[in-house]
């Protein structure tokens, strides 16, 4: 049975709102999402009655926070298939998740004898935190580069992690929507000597995700993408991993001893997680969880893909070569991710007219300028789905690019 | 589109079709400034050729959305054939009206054209895109001492 985009859109406060008398339609999912009801009580209700600072206090309500919070960590290990809880480290954001894995483990297993591998289509999250750590370090960093459809070209995987010890790649590109065959790269990973760090930002939020199917080392994403608050961030690594790995951010509650000469650090997840934590967030994350859990993860790609392969093909049949759709057509390797070049119009004039209809796409470099100057183009305009858009919200998208014709048509 | 009038005036929609001054000029003697806008990843160089305290010649190459590359496309028109001075009038006199924090007593400059530009400012998001000329212009006249 697939989701009713009826009562999903009904979850969410935000989608009643009016701007100059029109709803709103919202395709910028990949950058961040809205939230639903069941997230914004969950946090409400937290601070209305549980409140308190964890991991410290004595008293009968800071037991009850620490539970919230523990809770949280734990509906988090259930949804990804970790192991333990305590290899999930909440952090600041998936972007932070990275740059621990780059400062903590890069730092003390990187030399100028090694090599980092990434793609072509990464995030800047995971290309300037590595490249931060080279300007010290002076590793190689090779890139795996991209087919004309815009999938990863694996022809020279093998000789390309010749040496390298660290694969750091994305499970889905927030550009081009595609999604990379992360157990075929987990696998070259290990088998090259190399760890393998997933980026789970675009991926996590729309698919059923298990680490040990993926065979991943770490695994980063965020709550934001995925209906929950902003603020806090996911690094999911095997515990091993952790226990060798120094710590990232030093202070409170990430230790067990200090004195004036040195400190020892806490046992996991604490020894990654410095300062008061996002608390009333990380009950907002298990919120997000549990409600996308309550859809189902196998739905929501479903839903997406039905989606996808209808505004493919009403974006084609209305505007024939007028639109080009970057990444791949099959469906099967491809998210609801559509960035699109339309009739050589800027993506900001674009973005500006679609907006008067309420249409809110993102215009720009999508925070992946390499994979952009690869692409040959500064900006795409970029429309993103999610479990709250349907078919409708497609139309709108077509019928408010048929309006930016009527101004820039020259 | 209603309310869009102020933005996509006529004008700039035909700076946009046909930007005035688009290329490059030879450096030495020239200088050029690279602008980026981070926000969306455009990117231009402003060419300037000072002499005898005078902008002779400016030329603007990159690409960006209309109202970046129309308000670079009139500025080339306002400062070129210029006495620097007069040039560095337009500059603060632009930034002003985009709303930017500039030094000094405001004066009163008549910016032709450019007028058309005063709708951007109701559309935040879109001051860096008018104003990325500018700043970029600002840089080459610093390298050129001017």
């Amino acid at each position: 049975m697939g989701l009713h985009a009826a009562t999903i859109k009904g979850d969410f406060p935000i989608l009643d709102r009016m701007i100059d008398g029109k709803r709103l339609v919202f395709l910028d999912s990949a950058n961040s999402t809205q939230k639903p009801r069941q997230v914004i009580e969950a946090m409400a209700e937290f601070m209305r009655n549980s409140y308190a600072p964890v991991n410290r206090s004595s008293y009968r309500l800071a037991a009850e926070s620490n539970d919230c919070y523990e809770r949280a960590r734990a509906v988090t290990q259930r949804f990804i298939n970790a192991r333990k809880p305590h290899e999930v480290i909440f952090t600041k954001n998936a972007t932070e998740a990275l740059n621990l894995v780059v400062q903590s483990w890069g730092r003390a297993n990187l030399s100028s004898e090694d090599a980092v591998l990434l793609t072509h289509m990464e995030h800047h999250a995971n290309i300037v935190p590595w490249q931060m750590l080279q300007a010290e370090k002076g590793f190689a960093i090779r890139w795996v580069p991209l087919t004309t459809d815009g999938q990863l070209d694996l022809t020279d995987l093998d000789r390309l992690l010749v040496g390298v010890k660290a694969f750091s790649f994305t499970a889905m590109s927030n550009v081009l929507g595609t999604i990379t065959p992360v157990r075929r790269l987990t696998d070259a990973a290990h088998a090259a000597g190399a760890i393998a760090i997933v980026d789970g930002c675009q991926y996590v939020p729309h698919h059923a995700t298990d680490v040990s199917a993926m065979g991943a080392d770490f695994l980063a994403f965020s709550s934001h993408k995925l209906c929950g608050p902003t603020g806090i961030g996911v690094l999911w690594a095997h515990e091993a991993l952790l226990d060798a790995m120094p710590p990232f951010l030093g202070g409170g509650n990430m230790i067990s001893d200090v004195r004036l000469d040195g400190f020892d650090t806490a046992e996991l997840p604490a020894k990654f997680e410095a300062g008061t934590p996002p608390i009333i967030e990380a009950v907002g994350l298990g919120a997000a969880i549990e409600y996308l859990e309550s859809i189902g993860m196998a739905e929501i790609r479903q839903h997406e893909m039905d989606l996808t392969v209808y505004a493919l093909n009403l974006l084609k049949d209305r505007f024939g070569d007028d639109i080009h759709i970057y990444g791949p057509d099959n469906i099967e390797v491809r998210g609801a991710t559509l960035s699109f070049d339309f009739r050589g119009i800027h993506p900001h004039d674009v973005s500006q007219v679609l907006d008067q209809t309420n249409v809110c796409v993102r215009a720009g470099h999508h925070c992946a300028k390499p994979l952009m100057r690869i692409l040959g183009t500064p900006a795409t305009t970029r429309a993103s789905f999610y479990i709250y858009n349907d078919e409708s919200d497609a139309d709108a998208l077509a019928d408010a690019l048929d309006s930016a014709t009527d101004i820039f048509g020259f | 589109m209603p309310g869009l009038e102020d933005l996509y005036r006529e004008i700039i929609l035909d700076h946009y079709r046909t930007p005035r001054n688009r290329g490059a000029l030879e450096t030495p003697p020239a200088v050029v400034a690279q602008g980026h806008n981070p926000l969306c990843g455009d990117e231009i160089q402003v060419y300037l050729l000072v002499e005898d305290g005078v902008v002779r010649d400016v030329k603007v190459g990159g690409q960006g959305c209309s109202i970046s590359q129309s308000s670079a496309s009139m500025m080339t028109q306002a400062v070129k054939g210029k006495p620097v001075a007069d040039a560095h009038r337009v500059l603060d006199a632009f930034r002003r009206m985009m709303g930017l924090d500039v030094d000094g007593e405001p004066e009163d400059v008549n910016l032709g054209d450019l007028e058309a530009l005063q709708g951007v400012v109701k559309f935040p998001v879109r001051i860096k895109c008018a104003t990325l000329a500018w700043t970029t212009l600002a840089q080459a006249m610093d390298e050129a001492g001017a």
